[in-house]
Order: C-alpha cells, then structure tokens, then sequence
C-alpha cells in the first residue's frame, strides 16, 4: 500500500474536520496523560500457562452475579459454549497443530471502550477504577455497542421483551468494597492475576521473557488503545480468539468527525444564510422600492 | 361525505385493488411489530448476538433516511437558491420527506429493545455517540418537516395567523432542516466509521460520511422523480417532466463527484486490492457502482433520456437502487458478523411500514390540497 489506512485516516480526518487536530502537541500529551491513568486502573492478567480449565471462575461469576445456567438440549449439562446474556466468562480450549492452552473469554475493559463511546445514551459507562459498567435504566436497547466491540462481548437478553444489555462489569460493586473479581478469588491455579494495570504489565512482561513458557507477546497491552484485562500464552494469542487489532482505539477514530459537529453547523448555517441574501438580493429592493 | 373543515375534506380518488392490498399489508406488518413488542426480538427476528443489526436497521433505517433527502436538497434549491420554478414540486416533496422520517422512527421503535425508553436521547447524552447526534437530529427535523408541512393544513383551515407566523419563521426553519440534514445524513456515515473491524474495507473508508451524504442528495433527487410519477399516475395530475428534468440535471455532477472520490478513496487507501479478489464483494461493489452510480449518472447526463418519462423514470429507479444497495452492502452484507437473512417477520414490519407510508400518503392527497386543483372552489373568508 502506498499509503496506509492509518495515515489516510488522519489526513482525511483533519481535512474533513477542518479544525479537528488529530496530532497537535495537545493532543499528544493528552494522550500520554492517559496512559498513566489507565495504568493505575484495576487490571486482571490471565495466564494461559497456569490455567488447568477447572472452570472454577466460571461458577464463581455465575453465582456472583445470579446467572441461570445454559445447558445442553438435554438440559443435563451445564454447557455454555459461547459468552452470551447469561454467561460473562467461560473457559475455551484450543487444540491445535500449536499445541494445546485454555482461555478465558470476557470483557477485557478498554482504556478507552468503544461500547461506552458509542452508547447514546451513556449507558455504557469507563469508570476511573477501570471497569466498564453497565447502566440497564438508561439503555434503550439499540445494540451499538455490540456492534461496536471489536472483542464482541455485549450480549442482548433476545428473549426478554425487555433486554438488556449483558457482560463481565469487572465485579465493580466487589472492588468498590476492596475485594477481588469473583473469578480471580476463585482460581485456584492463580492463572487470574489481579492488581493495577502497571503491576499487571510488570509480571505480564517478566514472565513472557521465559521464551520456553510463553509466545511473547501481552496481549491488551496495546491493542485498540490498550485493555484493563491482559493474556500471556503458550499459543498464540490470535488462536486463542483473540482477535488481530491496531494500536489505535477504536473512540479515536469517529471523534475528530464528532468534534466537528458545531463547526459544521456554523458552516453550513453561515453557507445558507449567505447564498440566501446573495440570491434575494434583488427582491429586496423590489419589496422596498413596492412599499 | 361529512368530513369537510375548511379545504380538508375527501376527495375521491378511486381506490384501485392496490390500495386495498397495501392497506392489507399495512396492517399485518403493524400485527407483526405488536407481537414483536410482546415477544421480544428473539422469537420474532434473526438477528443474534453476532448479528445485532438487521434489515431494519441497514435498509429502513440507513436507506430510508437517504432517500428522503429529497426534502432538504429541494428546500435548498427553491428557498436558498431562490429558483422559484422548483415550487411545484415542494409539498409533496416535504410531504415524502416527513413520511420517510415518521417511517423511520417507526422502524427506530420496532428495532429498539426498550422503545418505550426512546425519550432517553433527550435526557441523557453523550456527545462522543454519533447515534446520539443522530437522534437528536432526527427528532428536531421531524419538528422541523411538520413546520414546513403545516402551511397545507392551515391553508386548508384558512387559518391566516398561524400561517402568517409559519411564513415568517420560513427561511430560518429551511436553514435550519438543511443544517439538521447535513448533520445526519453525514453522521449516518460516521456512524460506521467506529466499526473498522465490521464494514468489508471496500466500503469502510474515512470518507463514509461524505459519500453518505452526497449519494443521499443524489438518491433524493431521485426520490423527487420517483414520488412525482406516482403521484402523475395514482391521482391523475400531470408529470412534471420539464421541471424535474431541470431539477436532475444536478444529478450527474453529485455522481460524478461522489464517483471520483470513491475511486480516488480506493486507490489511495490501497483498497483497490479486494476487487481484483472475485468474491461476492468485489461482484456486489462493481455492480453497485455500475448499476447505481456509473447508469444513472450517464442516463441523468443524457437530455434524450432525462426529457422522457420513461428515461428519467429509469434513471431515478437506478439511482435509489444504488443507495439502497450501498447501505445494505456497507451495513449489513459485509458487516462482520453471523450469516443472517432476514426472518419473513422482519421483512413483514419492513414492507408494511413501507405500505403505511404510502396509506399517509394516499390520505394527505385524499384530505388535503397537495397539488393544484383545477376543480377546488375557492373560497375566500
């Protein structure tokens, strides 16, 4: 590519905005002031290499948060396959030519969440601890968010007429009081670590330096903007559903356009009003000249 | 009949067997959206939690708004620009343009999971959510298109002090609508800006809001056309081809702008790439460029084409095609998600919404004095 998206994206962007300054100075320390916020937000960081797939997490959130069961067709077992209203954590496998790891699938609470970004109605909300918070009394159910998470962890109660909006929310009312997630509490293997997100970042990156042990990478540490809850691994992050994302987050991207709004109204209006007198000039003087 | 009030009283038209079925339909789909009401979405639609969006969202809602632009871009020409000559094709233009956005905000409240809650966007807001902008936008210009529309009602009531205010408040409340339509029409596109790992990258560019809003005054334009034929042939009034293609002489300008940047966009952005792959995207995109973009810029270009009626007919049915094509291949085709066809009862709220709007339709011609009539008495009070 000649040029990439993301440089086509500024340049576009500040064309378009006209006085949007993606990459000002400002900006820049903006940017910067956030990253030390963000890393002083409770954070989780779930060690593949330690989890043995007990599940415990998964039992320990649904009774935390009153979730029914989702069972198979027979209703015998106790069997989500997939995160969905009633389910905000489950263990997944992979088994592949790569070898073989566990994951945990959840909410990973962006830094700077698209969900919550999009919400027109901020019912979706970053709080400065670090979860991402739902408030089911504003929602009016329009599914922006899920279509905004590049993760896809909303998840709608389809068979309620009225659904809310259901994910991990990072047991806030448990930090609130000075405990610990429910899943972390529960793991028994200590594969769910839990701290700030700098602490995090700290055992993330010593741990990955054992090459034997791990692929490597943190992941969360800087994709879409970087994430509250981080993955080291055996496997490669991207097998294990983790999908492959850019640096930038994702609220970055549609706020220049966003910002722009009281400038187009300006312009537009000033535009209008302009062409309007330009164009009636005549008939003005008419009417006078009539009167 | 009994129903007279100044001017507002039945004009009898013939009903045609049509009318009766889109009454028909009109209804059953209002059935379907009550019992998705009580259901819920689940048991009624096929949408997901991979596939949150569905048709109501990709084509009542984007397409729809789009092809009501009509109303803005010809309140701009006649009031703005001052070509006084468009005037005749105004009211019914407004009149389209105020059923499409009640049309869609109906489609707004079957789509959302709390409709009830709707009025939330008034009280709680967050200005970095384009739906929010939208909202917003969409309330006040359905505020603003009643205004606009009110002068036929009290025209009608011979009502002078309401219709005295209206006019002076006119240009001001033009300015207004276009703004309010500028706004969303654009935001509709920037809405999916945010959704980078969603739209197939041959759709998803930085320039989405522009050519949502260009290819929405194009598609108007094409609206206006299409809106007057009917008209012509349902009550009888004569086509207005001269001025209409007048009006549409516009078109190829929007189209050939819009198609420069679509290709400059490609090129630029390195995007080119996935329409030398063959798949069903590629397929999609030429023929929604072709058929909805490079056709009806040609065919509006042509004078032989655009001065007749079966010409300009064709090339507004091309335009519209491609905006609803392009809304639905950007929204909901190659939207990322799980595979989903619409399920009958969707497509039933969305056909007899769509019937509900002509049934309006029908009934502000049949009560109110939309177009000159030859035969009206006029009565001076």
């Amino acid at each position: 590519m000649p040029i990439n998206r993301r440089d086509f994206l500024k340049t576009a962007g500040a064309g378009l905005g006209g006085l949007a300054l993606v990459d000002s100075p400002i900006a820049q320390l903006e940017v910067q002031a956030k990253q030390v916020e963000a890393n002083s937000q409770a954070s989780m960081l779930y060690d593949a290499t330690k989890c043995v797939g007990c599940r415990a997490c998964q039992v320990a959130c649904k009774s935390r948060s009153n979730l029914p069961p989702v069972t198979d067709p027979e209703r015998i077992w106790e069997r989500p396959l997939d995160l969905s209203a009633d389910t905000w954590t489950l263990i997944k496998l992979y088994d592949g030519e790569e070898g073989t790891s566990f994951v945990k699938a959840n909410c990973m609470h962006c830094v700077e969440p698209a969900c919550a970004s999009v919400c027109p109605v901020a019912a979706l909300e970053k709080t400065e601890a670090g979860p991402v918070v739902y408030h089911a009394e504003r929602c009016i159910g329009c599914r922006y968010c899920m279509a905004a998470c590049p993760f896809g962890i909303p998840k709608a109660q389809w068979y309620s007429n009225a659904p809310k909006i259901q994910k991990c929310d990072f047991c806030a009312d448990r930090l609130a009081g000075g405990e610990r997630p429910a899943c972390a509490d529960a793991c028994p293997t200590g594969a769910i670590n839990f701290g700030s997100r700098q602490e995090m970042l700290d055992v993330a990156h010593s741990r990955v330096a054992d090459t034997e042990r791990y692929v490597g990478t943190v992941y969360g540490e800087h994709e879409a903007g970087g994430t509250d809850v981080l993955y080291i691994a055996g496997v490669n992050p991207h097998l294990l559903g983790l999908p492959e994302l850019d640096e930038r987050s994702l609220p970055s991207i549609d706020w220049p356009y966003m910002k722009a709004v009281p400038w187009v109204v300006g312009i537009v209006g000033a535009f209008l009003t302009a062409t309007y007198f330009y164009t009636h000039r005549n008939e003005g003087k008419e009417v006078h000249d009539g009167h | 009949m009994a129903i007279k009030l100044g001017d507002i009283r039945l004009r009898r038209y013939k009903v045609g067997p049509g009318m009766i079925f889109i009454w028909i339909v009109g209804a059953l789909g209002l059935a379907v959206a009550a019992w998705r009401w009580v259901v819920g979405l689940g048991p009624t639609t096929n949408l997901s939690d991979h596939r949150g969006w569905g048709i109501w969202i990709s084509f009542d809602m984007m397409a729809g708004i789009g092809l009501a632009a009509g109303a803005f871009t010809l309140a701009a020409v006649v009031y703005i620009f001052n070509l006084k000559k468009f005037y005749p094709l105004v009211r019914p233009t407004i009149l389209t343009g105020f059923i499409s956005y009640i049309l869609a905000a109906l489609t707004l409240l079957a789509d959302l999971g709390f409709p009830l809650r709707i009025w939330h966007l008034m009280i709680y807001g967050n200005i970095h959510s384009p739906l929010f902008e939208i909202g917003w936008c969409v309330m006040l210009y359905l505020g603003v298109l009643l205004l606009e529309f009110s002068p036929i009602v009290f025209e009608a009531l011979h009502w002078k002090v309401p219709l005295k205010i209206i006019h002076g408040i006119e240009i001001p409340l033009m300015i207004a609508g276009i703004t309010l339509s500028t706004l969303h029409q654009s935001t509709l596109g920037t809405m999916l800006t945010i959704l980078p790992y969603r739209i197939h990258p041959l759709w998803y560019t930085p320039l989405l809001p522009v050519f949502y809003y260009i290819s929405a005054i194009a598609a108007g334009l094409g609206m206006v056309v299409f809106e007057s034929y009917n008209s012509a042939r349902t009550y009888g009034y004569r086509f207005e081809l001269k001025l209409l293609s007048s009006l549409t002489k516009a078109v190829p300008w929007l189209l050939g702008l819009y198609l420069v940047l679509k290709i400059g966009d490609l090129v630029v952005s390195g995007d080119y790439v996935y329409l030398l792959k063959g798949d069903l995207a590629s397929v999609l995109y030429i023929i929604e460029i072709m058929g909805g973009v490079v056709v009806p810029m040609l065919m509006f270009a042509d004078p032989k084409t655009r001065n007749t009626s079966n010409g300009i007919i064709w090339a507004a049915f091309y335009v519209m095609g491609g905006l609803i094509m392009n809304r639905i291949n950007s929204a909901l085709t190659f939207f990322h998600g799980a595979l989903y066809l619409p399920a009958w009862s969707e497509i039933a709220v969305s056909v007899g919404l769509t019937c509900l709007g002509i049934i309006m339709f029908d009934a502000a011609v049949r009560f109110l004095p939309m177009f000159p009539e030859p035969t009206a008495e006029v009565s001076e009070k």
